[in-house]
């Protein structure tokens, strides 16, 4: 396929994501609202401008991100099979009452752990979707929300997320456990984070699962649940993208607890 | 256009360039460091690798400015026009069809619910490409559904300054409760559901919605009351796609 005959693919697909929402617009500005858009040529290039845009950026991921993060599993896999015969043993004998918690076999898959840190963490920074509520929080708080900050901190919470995922799966303990703990966190960082921190954090919990992450987040889970020995799929290739949805929230309120503390110590520091 | 403007439209562009830029350099940076260290290996395709690159950086480029041209300003403006007409049901009425119309329409739903009906479910057995048709357009519906519901009652909660913690940790406690009852081919379509939803289109919309309802709105704090609608409709697809599995016949 040309270049050209992708772009013109892409750029329908991403119309037909718009064209519903533009109707919609459309009906409630100028038969409820009955009001004329303001600044209508630049709204208009605006419009044009996310299409193009956004059309470009889905291209680009399918031309280059997704094979690159495809043959870099590959790697990987490879990487982790050579050594496998040495590790998978004692993962597989997890069934015996006398065997430890988490077998030493586990560790063994060590530079999966890094890559899937790796992975959130940079593929996060590149989310259209987190920028654009990353630039209305700094905007709207008048700057005391950092937009780099907020990135940050949720690129951190979706390496963690999918780190400890992947290291979920080579485990093979069951996705609740993880999922509820990591609620009950959430819920007592409720208590005492700021609160004007609260409903952002959880709004980031559901950016992050957009564009760039998911696909080749989902496409690491089920080629680790593949290779590891005991592993199904079905059952434990899923799971990585609940844990980059739920870590963001985590780590978000914690960078907001750590900046108040900093903030504390250094108001009690002018004031002796 | 004059030459001053196209001047300062020019500098905005390449600002905008930078910063996309920017933002690629860690996934540059990680897939260096692993070719070079770990795999010890030459990638393939590198004119492909470039050409996609510089792609995703122009786009986003062009994305983030027409965000700030366009998308923010539209969404804040209508929530202003709404808050003045002071209709609230209008105003739920499109909060609803917002999250009801782009999430009937989102391609990732369609894949998913389309993969969904292909697989033979235990207990929902799917024998005719009839009734998996059914059975894919009704899956549509209800996460649809669930997110229209979700961005009303996220407006309401706007309306009335109500906590989101309430609705979310409150919400989570009860796709928990349910999950146990779901049949458990459902389960992971059901946690899956909550990520489509927010698509990169929708998601600066709704936040501008609903930073500009809480602005337009005396006694309400933007960051506190502007911010939830995403995490709620992240999260009612969930619940509403773990009853439909209960409830499909």
């Amino acid at each position: 396929m040309t270049l050209l005959q992708m772009l013109g693919q892409s750029l329908v697909s991403t119309l037909r994501d718009v064209i519903p929402l533009s109707l919609i617009i459309a009906f409630f500005q100028l038969v409820i609202l009955r009001r004329p858009l303001v600044n209508a040529p630049r709204l208009a290039w605006g419009a044009v401008f996310v299409v193009v845009g956004l059309s470009l950026f889905l291209m680009g991921l399918e031309l280059a991100l997704f094979p690159l993060g495809e043959e870099m599993a590959a790697q990987l896999f490879k990487l982790q099979e050579d050594k496998q015969d040495a590790i998978a043993a004692p993962i597989v004998n997890t069934g015996h009452a006398n065997s430890d918690l988490i077998p030493a076999g586990v560790w063994g898959y060590y530079w999966t752990y890094v890559f899937a840190f790796a992975i959130g963490v940079s593929t996060t920074i590149a989310e259209p979707a987190l920028i654009a509520v990353a630039l209305k929080a700094e905007e709207v708080s008048g700057g005391t929300i950092r937009g780099v900050g907020l990135r940050l901190a949720v690129a951190l919470g979706v390496g963690i997320g999918v780190s400890l995922g992947t290291f979920r799966i080579v485990l093979g303990w069951p996705l609740p456990y993880f999922i509820l703990i990591g609620y009950m966190v959430v819920t007592v960082q409720t208590y005492f984070a700021p609160k004007q921190i609260v409903p952002l954090a959880y709004d980031s919990g559901g950016v992050t699962t957009s564009t760039v992450t998911v696909p080749l987040v989902a496409a690491l889970g089920l080629g680790l649940a593949t290779l590891v020995p005991g592993r199904d799929p079905i059952v434990d290739g899923f799971g990585l993208i609940a844990f980059a949805s739920l870590f963001p929230m985590i780590t978000v309120m914690g960078y907001a607890q750590l900046a108040e503390l900093k903030l504390r110590r250094r108001d009690q520091k002018n004031s002796q | 256009m004059n030459a001053s403007t196209l001047k300062s439209f020019a500098a905005s562009i390449l600002l905008a360039l930078w910063s996309s830029l920017r933002d690629l350099l860690p996934i540059v940076l990680v897939v260096a460091v692993f070719q070079l260290f770990v795999f010890q290996q030459p990638l393939q395709n590198l004119g492909q690798l470039l050409i996609g690159l510089s792609l995703v950086v122009i786009g986003l480029a062009l994305f983030v400015s027409g965000l700030q041209m366009g998308l923010f300003t539209l969404g804040e403006g209508m929530a202003h026009d709404f808050a003045r007409k002071g209709s609230v049901l209008w105003l739920l009425l499109f909060a609803f069809a917002l999250g009801f119309g782009t999430t009937f329409a989102e391609p990732a739903l369609i894949a998913i619910a389309d993969k969904a009906a292909s697989l033979k479910f235990s207990g929902m057995e799917l024998n005719t490409g009839a009734e998996e048709k059914r059975f894919s357009i009704a899956l549509r519906s209800t996460v649809a559904l669930s997110v229209g519901v979700a961005l009303a009652v996220g407006v309401v909660r706007i309306l009335k300054g109500w906590p989101i913690q309430y609705f979310i940790i409150g919400g989570y406690i009860c796709v928990m409760l349910v999950t146990p009852f779901a049949p458990g081919s459902i389960i992971g379509i059901a946690y899956d559901a909550g990520g489509v939803t927010t698509s990169t289109i929708t998601v600066p919309l709704t936040a501008a919605l609903g930073v500009g309802l809480a602005s337009s709105i005396q006694g309400r704090n933007p960051l506190i009351d502007g911010f939830g609608l995403i995490a709620l409709a992240s999260l009612s697809p969930i619940l509403f796609v773990l009853a439909f599995g209960i409830l499909w016949p």
